[in-house]
């Protein structure tokens, strides 16, 4: 493939995700929607990245909240404790992120299968111990609030002004990943899901591959957990604990792994679902469960990949 | 040394219950390489059923009977409705079936049963044993107890039976152990029931000690899920080994360091223990062929 198509194909596919952006508002009857839809953003940004990891590489990571947590609380103890400004401490919790994942990640990415996602799972609970213990600093179990962020002497407060920063911010997330995937990295990458002996024989230095990519997604998540403290005003280690992690996982097999697209579509699923299933009050759980599990079965891919595999079946008879 | 002698007790006794946990991890993992994290929900419901039976005037050795009948028949539904029909996904797409499920159960616990906590009273009434200076709950004994005929019982039959062997040869190699006339769908629906039973029984045991209440399953499940790799996961010695070691560093570092970083302690040492022995401690190495 030339570079012109490259190029092509690339910008091709990010198209439907700008309209999405531009033109999603446009079926919004109140601002509550607005603040569905840069949820949704917030958390497609971190299951891409997750993705990169888990789809891409084969590397699951079932602590990847912990990186949320670190974003989230480097945006609140920063501003609080320091005067530093919001969007400074949003790229020191970038950096503090994939500086941790430098560190953790040489001896954890080690384990294989299971292994790796108990000690991915271990590495997030420690994040969420720290934060609740350590109250002095992150005001506990209880959290603590997060100032606003200020931007230029502009004040992003409201759900429509952080349904466009999280969108646009989305829109970057996703070309720089598509980015990624075709680079010599990403094929590097997907020789490794596929075999990583056969990989190493290539030539290719597996143990590196697979820290660049863990320290890419723990910064995807970081950026996401900032801006779900600044947007929410408030932070709770919730935000770094275990059901966040599966929850993350979740949006990332159910959107469909190895698909970037299906990070937006998976992150929607789990984002909206639990909004309309509130009307069923005391089932929602049971009911949540339930779609989780007929959506695994019967689109065992992913939501895009099942879907699209079924397209391209039409377009053949 | 009295007081050391108490958080080792309080440790076994807390293991024991992630040891069966782990187990139950382990023989849903040798039949059919799925790791089921709806484990902790039939430790859940065990406890939950046995409770509520007893509450509506069942005699509770009966009521216990029930409820690990009734847990065992989630166990099979969970594998025949859920986990047979999707044969041939991928394993995290398996995985993400019993996390739904899991949430599913928690869901239905909720609304069939409710939101509070709740015990059983101990089997044996009496106060509390004292043993070199420590003071040990009955109830504790009758944990350590039944965890350890369970372990014995299982192992028994998966030596000394047929359908044992079969168990084994299926944990081996399914496509071999399918070609010598093994029903290996059959076993994978007899390891999701044992599981589901050895997890009910768990509950009902340690219901007296730690209370239950409808989410008490996803706790579990993860310290049962991080015991069996810590003892490397399809080793049933292994998942033993593992839960008792978690349960006892968890009530040493609680009672010698601190009790809010207990759950730290005992991931360090799994993550160091990983890093140095990537398959577990007695986990078997797999060897990737190309």
């Amino acid at each position: 493939m030339s570079l012109r198509a490259l190029l092509k194909t690339r910008l091709l596919s990010a198209i439907p995700v700008v309209a999405i952006v531009i033109f999603l508002p446009l079926c919004f009857p109140s601002a509550y929607y607005y603040r569905i839809g840069a949820l949704v953003f917030i958390f497609g940004l971190a299951v891409v990245g997750l993705n990169l990891l888990m789809g891409f590489a084969g590397q699951v990571s079932l602590g990847h909240a912990g990186f949320l947590g670190i974003g989230a609380y480097s945006v609140a103890i920063g501003p609080v404790y320091f005067g530093a400004p919001s969007w400074l401490c949003l790229l020191a919790g970038v950096m503090l992120s994939g500086a941790i994942a430098f560190a953790v990640g040489r001896p954890i990415l080690k384990l294989k299968g299971h292994y790796l996602a108990i000690g991915t799972l271990g590495f997030g609970l420690l994040i969420a111990i720290v934060l609740t213990n350590e109250a002095d600093w992150t005001g506990g179990p209880d959290g603590m609030s997060v100032p606003g962020l200020m931007l230029f002497g502009w004040r992003a407060h409201g759900s429509d002004s952080w349904y466009w920063i999280s969108g646009i911010t989305f829109v970057g997330g996703f070309v720089l990943a598509l980015n990624l995937m075709e680079s010599p990295t990403g094929r590097a990458l997907q020789a490794i899901h596929d075999s990583e002996i056969a990989a190493l024989v290539l030539g290719i230095d597996v143990a590196r591959k697979k820290l660049t990519v863990f320290i890419i997604s723990a910064m995807y998540a970081s950026v996401a957990g900032s801006f779900l403290a600044l947007f929410n005003g408030l932070v709770t280690p919730d935000m770094a604990g275990f059901l966040r992690s599966i929850e993350l996982v979740a949006m990332v097999v159910l959107g469909g792994m190895g698909s970037i697209f299906g990070s937006l579509v998976g992150a929607a699923v789990l984002v909206v679902l639990p909004q309309v299933l509130t009307v069923f009050h005391e089932y929602e759980q049971a009911l949540l469960g339930l779609i989780v599990m007929v959506f695994m079965i019967f689109l065992r891919q992913g939501i895009v990949p099942s879907v699209a595999s079924v397209l391209a079946g039409w377009r053949k008879c | 040394m009295a007081e050391l002698l108490q958080f080792v007790f309080s440790g076994l006794t807390v293991g024991a219950i992630y040891a069966l946990v782990a187990l139950g991890f382990t023989l849903i993992y040798n039949a059919s390489d799925i790791i089921n994290f709806a484990q902790g929900e039939f430790v859940m419901l065990g406890g939950m059923t046995t409770v509520f039976l007893s509450l509506a005037g069942v005699p509770l050795p009966l009521a216990a009977l029930i409820a690990i009948i009734v847990t065992t028949a989630i166990g099979l539904a969970l594998h025949r409705l859920a986990i047979a029909p999707a044969r041939g996904a991928s394993p995290v797409a398996l995985i993400m079936i019993t996390i739904g499920a899991s949430i599913f159960l928690r869901g239905v616990a909720q609304i069939v049963f409710d939101k509070t906590f709740h015990s059983l009273p101990p089997l044996f009434s009496g106060g509390p044993i004292r043993f070199g200076g420590a003071t040990i709950l009955p109830q504790s004994l009758v944990v350590l107890a039944g965890s350890a005929v369970i372990v014995v019982v299982l192992w028994l039959f998966v030596d000394r039976t047929m359908l044992g062997k079969a168990v084994i040869a299926t944990a081996a190699n399914r496509l071999a152990a399918r070609l010598i006339g093994v029903d290996t769908r059959r076993i994978v629906d007899f390891s999701f029931a044992v599981s589901a039973a050895v997890g009910a029984i768990a509950g009902i045991l340690i219901t007296p000690i730690t209370l239950t209440s409808y989410d008490a399953g996803t706790l579990l499940a993860l310290k049962g899920f991080a015991a069996a790799m810590l003892g490397g996961i399809g080793s049933a010695l292994g998942a033993v080994v593992g839960g008792l070691l978690i349960g006892m560093i968890e009530a040493l570092s609680a009672g010698y360091l601190s009790s809010s970083y207990k759950d730290a302690v005992a991931f360090v040492i799994i993550l160091v223990v990983l890093v140095a022995m990537p398959q577990g401690l007695f986990g078997r190495v797999k060897i990737e062929r190309v």
